[in-house]
């Protein structure tokens, strides 16, 4: 059995940078690269693509990153493992297969599918209710366009088995990219891990992948803190983190030499936490993980040592997120400059205001904020008095308007033109006239296991 | 004896911070920079507190778990996010500026315990290593 394996960090969302994976393949002595393309909202993106045509929905930043990557991961025996499929796994592999084809390179490319679960949550007889308040998904049935179980880790061991060099799937768990290629390599027992210690290894290894799935946020990027942050060494060539685990699960977190960015205690355990719950239930497909003995120790510069994750078996349940159009939105932003800019941009949105109520149009909310005052904060931005915003050189507004009617949605930036000649003086920079978007609201909910049936099939080389 | 029992200052001078989001809740994870600073953070630092603080703007639940492995406080709020990311009118539709907004609440210490805290080098390996930069 091997002893250790050393994976790195992909991308940590669609359109992040793929320069650091080329260190981390070069200089990084990794074995395989896990590539997590999509966030928690991408798939209301990709759903978008697929909309306006059938053979699009997948994350199309894999096909430049791999004409990139691949030549530099082949000679090396790096294996790639990804989530770029979104919506449409087969065309995503199909893609990266036609563009790496040109170049004289074919990689057994292996692919994913089977989380999608729109069909079941359509079903009028099936309960699928809101996992975090509990309504019902009838009020919001009709209206859905997506809806995604996350896979676990299992299809990807078995595309590594098959001896695919590049896997690309829909949706699965995040951390299940790393755990596939951990269980792969290091002869982990996953759907027959039945003792503690097999549930460790595999909390071990979902911890790996929950580090790692962030890219530059588990080694300096994104550093939330006040001072501190500047000392974290050359952001812009960043090194994405790179885990080197044991067969017993001890995983070393570090980096690529050369690169910029910082792996320490602190800036690990900020991304652990992060968008994690009950941290002594964070659950996945493959293993239920208890953060609440693990212990991250420095071992020098740009080295921390984890050890102590406990796991338990999984539920019976899959995690779903399924998305539904939610009405529209239109946006405004103007500029207002001294003096009164304050008592201008309030008269404008009294005038808004009055204009919405006169023409009956239709909307739910008109939110407004001030950038450069309050929309980072709301109301715990301190706020200057009217007489010292007066005083301002000048203030910015951004008005939202909220819409079930996407004919109001569409006049709404109409509204303002006007004002130019005929409002308030002193502006600039008004933006908005055509702004309409479609908003879409996210249930997540849960689907029994046995109602969601993962598929892998090995890509058949092009002609 | 007249002096002043204790001294208020913001989160941010003894914790740092990241937050995210699912669905309509953002989490925080606030990180004392030492064994000190997690006393005092573990102390001050309730849900009750947390949602009080960010009851101006957000009415949520606040549900909060102590790490002391990692000197570390776990926060989830409710109903933060306008129903979720893709329907937040907010520029800030993922919270992602949150996690600073949480680091403006202001506790109370002792002027002894903010002088332990300052005093006690940070647990982690920094390249220059001073608490304060």
């Amino acid at each position: 059995m091997t002893q250790s394996i050393r994976i790195g960090s992909g991308l940590g969302f669609y359109g992040d940078n793929w320069e650091p994976v080329v260190a981390s393949t070069e200089r990084g002595q990794v074995q395989y690269i896990a590539s997590d393309h999509l966030a928690e909202l991408t798939l209301a993106i990709l759903q978008k693509d697929r909309q306006r045509d059938p053979s699009l929905g997948y994350a199309r930043d894999v096909v430049p990153m791999l004409l990139r990557l691949w030549p530099l991961m082949q000679p090396r025996g790096v294996r790639f493992v990804c989530n770029a499929g979104g919506l449409n796994p087969m065309s995503a592999a199909r893609a990266v297969q036609t563009a790496l084809a040109t170049q004289g390179w074919h990689p057994r490319i292996a692919v994913v599918s089977g989380d999608d679960v729109l069909t079941p949550l359509q079903t009028p007889d099936s309960r699928f209710d809101h996992l975090m308040n509990g309504a019902q998904v009838t009020s919001v049935r009709e209206r859905l366009v997506f809806g995604n179980a996350y896979l676990g880790a299992q299809p990807i061991v078995d595309a590594l088995g098959q001896g695919a060099d590049i896997v690309i799937t829909g949706r699965v768990a995040d951390a299940a990219l790393f755990l596939g290629p951990l269980v792969h390599g290091l002869g982990w027992k996953l759907a027959d891990a039945a003792t503690p210690d097999d549930f460790n290894r595999l909390a071990q290894g979902l911890t790996v992948g929950h580090l790692l799935e962030c890219s530059g946020q588990g080694s300096g990027g994104n550093f939330g803190s006040q001072g501190h942050w500047q000392q974290i060494p050359d952001l812009a060539h960043i090194g994405y983190p790179i885990a080197e685990v044991l067969a017993d699960g001890t995983a070393f977190i570090t980096k690529a030499p050369g690169t910029g960015g910082l792996i320490n205690f602190d800036t690990v355990r900020q991304q652990l936490l992060y968008e994690v719950h009950n941290p002594h239930a964070y659950f996945s497909p493959d293993v239920v993980l208890d953060m609440g003995q693990i212990e991250l120790r420095d071992e020098g510069e740009h080295r921390v040592r984890v050890t102590g994750a406990l796991g338990r078996a999984p539920t019976d349940q899959l995690k779903v997120v399924a998305g539904f159009r939610d009405g529209f939105k239109a946006e405004v932003s103007w500029g207002f400059s001294w003096p009164d800019a304050w008592d201008k941009v309030q008269a404008a949105e009294a005038m808004i205001r009055s204009q919405l109520k006169e023409r009956h149009m239709r909307f739910d909310e008109l939110f407004v904020e001030y950038p450069g005052l309050n929309s980072a904060h709301g109301p715990l931005a301190p706020m200057p008095s009217a007489a010292q915003l007066n005083q301002r050189a000048e203030i910015w507004v951004r008005m939202v308007l909220r819409t079930p009617s996407k004919a109001a949605a569409d006049g709404f930036g109409r509204l303002f033109p006007w004002m130019a000649l005929s409002g308030p003086a002193y502006t600039c920079g008004f933006q908005g006239l055509n702004s309409t978007s479609e908003l879409l609201g996210i249930w997540p909910t849960l689907i029994p296991r046995h109602r969601v049936s993962a598929q892998m099939e090995i890509l058949e080389p092009c002609a | 004896m007249n002096h002043t029992p204790f001294v208020k200052i913001a989160l941010a001078q003894l914790a740092h911070a990241r937050s995210g989001d699912k669905a309509d809740w953002v989490d925080f994870g606030l990180f004392a920079w030492n064994e000190a600073g997690y006393r005092i953070i573990e102390r001050e630092v309730t849900a009750t507190k947390v949602q009080a603080h960010f009851a101006p703007w957000i009415a949520g639940q606040v549900d909060a778990w102590p790490l002391p492995n990692m000197l570390a406080l776990k926060f989830v709020l409710h109903g933060a996010l306008q129903g979720g990311g893709a329907r937040n009118l907010r520029l800030d539709n993922l919270g992602k500026a949150m996690g600073a907004a949480l680091l403006r609440m202001e506790i109370e210490l002792s002027p002894e315990e903010f002088e332990q805290v300052q005093k006690s080098p940070r647990r982690g390996w920094w390249p220059e290593a001073s608490l304060r930069t």
